[in-house]
């Protein structure tokens, strides 16, 4: 049974046709679709979303879900929207501080699931309403920034060829990217988390230090939550404690159709880059044609989704078989 | 004689009051295949995580390669020099053959998996089993013998001195578990010591050099296993002295008074991969008991009799009709009621009351519509709160502060509830305590007596025989025998299990 035994990978070939299909059917039908701008702007106009995917996909890998990333993201904006622009608090301060809330949040939010054993699904959903209530404590409106700090880094870009450039939100999502591909690819730490996904008693049994690596998935979820929080920040200009409402959704949507289990155990980064640059993709497609309206996004997404837990369905179906 | 590598003394483990191990002794030498046997509950896995450190113990002491070891942990045991293969292989399928072997002690340079070498040393480990796989492809493409023996090279790579294997064999066919007894002689043979866990005989004196026997939680005793024949280890574990055994007077059991019709009558009842082949008849106010050894299909008999297993061959008739059952439900509307051996999976719902775990069998067969009155339900559970001598706080307590032998009742009174013609009996008397036992085997007697038909499992011969008419021996997987009237006895059963073949 030689095709069942790389059969994991699927998921991801079948992501990445996907994308690619997207594209090229969208290169041929709108002029100026094919470009560097185009594609430069993926990556700036879903730094949120790929930051917060780079996190949630550690967390899902482990066999979790952390449904308090779109609130932690409202709370950041919010956190450090007001902290700069009516505190008049350093960016250099404020970013770290609001980092460093976000960790513990997520680590506390993991320390719950862990020490208690309980279900992912209600603590980080008690926790989705919680940052989302202490961001509306901060502010009940939208704060805009107007900072030099900010506008310097606004400022910043990485020329591509003559017409496009990588903005330093897009930058960030690359660098965190990578990070989290070594961390999860490359470090015991990563087989750790793939180990706990699989099968957290065989875990436990293998002598694997289990606790440690459920809790430290969730701060890694809370950091990059807090970090797609700052990147709005940039990418808005404000602070909103509105923002992100469902973002958690559309972060989870990504993760799985880039063909990460969301029973944990199999998945990849790389899988993660494709189901966000699948979601950008179809948003620049609306944009571009302009007869389409954003539920369109929507509709293509839950299609998407639906197509590719079929697919993993059919997939452990057919291994289990083998077996 | 070499020193011992492993010498377990006196160690005792109680969980809420019952004792799991009570002072129980081991001890194994380097190069050495030690076979553990017993039967359910006799306290071989307790043991094993003892050696593991998933249990601490409560008393005694263990001496491992001189040194005295009180492990908490597996890694611990693991860090000492103990590995263990479980039954269900304890890998994660996911993650590939390579992975498995190494996870948690990979080969890094500055923090990042050297991947070349994890290879590398995944491949050694096999080889050393002389395996070879490629060690990229995911566990779960492997079949169950190679998973094992990947569990095995993982135990290799982190240098163990003591392997403990826990039913290595029972998914295995005969030529994988030849394969790896040659990979368990060479490990001896490099100076390993391996204990073995298994239920099936033939295997232990294939390949075993001694053997220690526990029973109830009680060391036995520890036997070469040249001078310990098959009877003697059967009577070691089922609890009765061979020679004692011989010259007992037998008790006469109750003789068959009148030919009864026969109630149910199964013919050559089978199932691919679960059972060979069964034939039994039952007439109302008869217990038939099921006997055998562990795995050889007692409780998949009764399966295939309630239509959990639906047989795939054979013939069932019930009250002289021809009938085949598909579904538990069906059974229960022919009138069998089932009470399972594993109540913690298969019985009670622990945060229900006595009350509600008593009627669920009723209900279900009345439909969700038509309720049974709060009344008839309180009377129910009164009647059988006292019928029964369940000892209960009240009918509304959760079932799960009961004790085991309390459960037990409470899942008997679900389906005498139902007045069923025929109910089965699997191991009603596991994990209880003793007065516990004497009032299931009373009860068991009066449902005879009102004309009830029993089928009653259990490993405990001597039980068996106190309950039951008629006995159908059972062994690997199939019926060898029938006892009935004088020939019931305990040594007339073990000797049938004994030598059936030889």
């Amino acid at each position: 049974m030689k095709f069942s035994t790389r059969s994991q990978n699927l998921p991801l070939y079948a992501t990445m046709l996907v994308l690619l299909a997207l594209f090229s059917v969208a290169s041929l039908r709108y002029e100026g679709f094919f470009s560097t701008r185009v594609v430069a702007n993926l990556f700036s106009d879903n730094a949120s979303l790929g930051i917060a995917a780079v996190g949630m996909t550690f967390v899902i890998l482990a066999g979790g879900i952390d449904l308090s990333v779109g609130a932690v993201l409202a709370f950041t904006t919010i956190f450090t929207a007001t902290l700069v622009q009516n505190h008049n608090v350093s960016p250099f301060v404020a970013l770290p501080l609001a980092l460093a809330i976000g960790t513990s949040f997520g680590t506390g939010m993991g320390f719950l699931i862990q020490r208690y054993e309980l279900p992912p699904f209600l603590v980080t959903l008690g926790g989705m309403f919680f940052a989302r209530g202490v961001a509306f404590v901060i502010s009940q409106e939208s704060v805009g920034i107007t900072n030099a700090t900010y506008d310097k880094v606004l400022e910043f870009g990485v020329p591509l060829g003559a017409e496009a450039s990588l903005s330093a939100t897009a930058l960030a999502f690359i660098v965190f990217l990578i990070a989290g591909a070594v961390l999860a690819h490359f470090t015991r730490f990563g087989r750790n988390v793939f180990a706990l996904g699989g099968n957290e008693n065989s875990a436990r049994l293998m002598g694997l230090p289990v606790g440690a690596t459920k809790i430290s998935v969730y701060a890694i979820s809370g950091f990059c939550s807090a970090l797609a929080g700052v990147v709005s920040t940039f990418y808005k200009g404000s602070g909103n404690p509105a923002d992100g409402v469902g973002f958690e959704l559309d972060v989870i949507a990504s993760v799985v159709i880039g063909g990460t289990l969301l029973t944990g155990g199999v998945g990849t980064m790389a899988g993660t880059l494709t189901g966000v640059l699948i979601f950008g993709t179809i948003q620049t497609v609306l944009n571009f044609d302009g007869r389409l309206n954003s539920s369109w996004l929507r509709i293509a997404m839950g299609g998407l989704l639906l197509l590719f837990i079929l697919l993993q369905r059919f997939l452990s179906r057919h291994t289990a078989a083998v077996r | 004689m070499s020193e011992p590598l492993l010498n377990v003394r006196n160690v005792t483990k109680a969980f809420g009051g019952v004792k799991a191990l009570d002072g129980v002794g081991l001890t194994l030498r380097p190069g050495e295949i030690h076979a553990l046997m017993g039967e359910n509950g006799a306290g071989k896995s307790t043991l094993i995580k003892v050696l593991t450190g998933v249990y601490t113990p409560d008393d005694g002491a263990m001496q491992f390669d001189g040194r005295v070891i009180a492990p908490r942990s597996t890694r611990e045991a693991e860090a000492i020099g103990i590995s263990t293969v479980y039954q269900e292989v304890n890998l994660v399928p996911t993650l590939s053959i390579a992975d498995n072997i190494l996870l948690g002690r990979q080969p890094t340079r500055f923090g990042f998996l050297r991947k070349k070498a994890i290879k590398q040393r995944a491949e050694v480990a096999l080889a050393r089993l002389g395996l070879k796989l490629d060690v990229s492809l995911p566990l779960n493409a492997c079949s169950m013998a190679e998973q094992q023996l990947v569990a095995i090279a993982r135990a290799l790579d982190i240098q163990a001195k003591l392997l403990i294997l826990d039913e290595p064999t029972s998914s295995l066919d005969e030529r994988e578990v030849e394969f790896l007894f040659g990979v368990l002689r060479r490990l001896r043979d490099q100076g390993m010591a391996l204990l073995f866990v298994t239920h099936f005989l033939d295997q232990v004196y294939a390949i075993t050099d001694r053997i220690t026997v526990l029973r109830n939680g009680a060391f036995v005793g520890d036997f070469a296993a040249a001078d310990l024949p098959r009877l003697k280890l059967i009577g070691a574990m089922l609890g009765r002295n061979f020679e004692e055994l011989e010259s007992a007077d037998s008790d006469p059991s109750p003789a068959i008074t009148e030919k009864r019709a026969t109630f149910l009558e199964a013919q050559e009842l089978g199932k691919r991969g679960v059972m060979d082949n069964v034939s039994l008849s039952i007439a109302p106010g008869e217990v038939v008991g099921l006997s055998g050894l562990l795995g050889s299909g007692r409780t998949e008999t009764a399966k295939m009799l309630f239509g959990v297993l639906p047989p795939d061959r054979g013939s069932l008739s019930i009250a002289g009709q021809r009938t085949s059952i598909r579904s538990p439900r069906q059974a229960i509307r022919l009138g069998l009621a089932f009470c399972s051996e594993d109540r913690k999976s298969e019985g009670i719902i622990p945060h229900l009351s006595v009350r509600e775990n008593m009627i669920l069998a009723m209900q279900a067969s009345r439909g969700p519509l038509r309720l049974l009155a709060r009344s008839e339900q309180d009377q129910i559970a009164a009647h059988y709160i006292r019928a029964l001598n369940i000892k209960t706080a009240s009918a509304e307590t959760p079932i799960m502060n009961l004790s085991g032998g309390n459960q037990q009742k409470v899942m008997l009174a679900r389906w005498l509830a139902m007045q069923p013609k025929l109910i089965i009996l699997d191991e009603p008397t596991r994990g209880i305590d003793v007065g516990a036992k004497a009032e299931i085997e009373k009860l068991v007697h009066s449902l005879r007596a009102q004309g009830m038909a029993v089928i009653f499992i259990s490993s405990d011969i001597e039980e068996v025989v106190r309950t039951c008419e008629r006995v159908v021996v059972l062994r690997d997987r199939r019926k060898i025998a029938e006892l009935s009237g004088a020939e019931v006895q305990p040594n007339r059963i073990m000797n049938v299990i004994a030598h059936h073949d030889e």
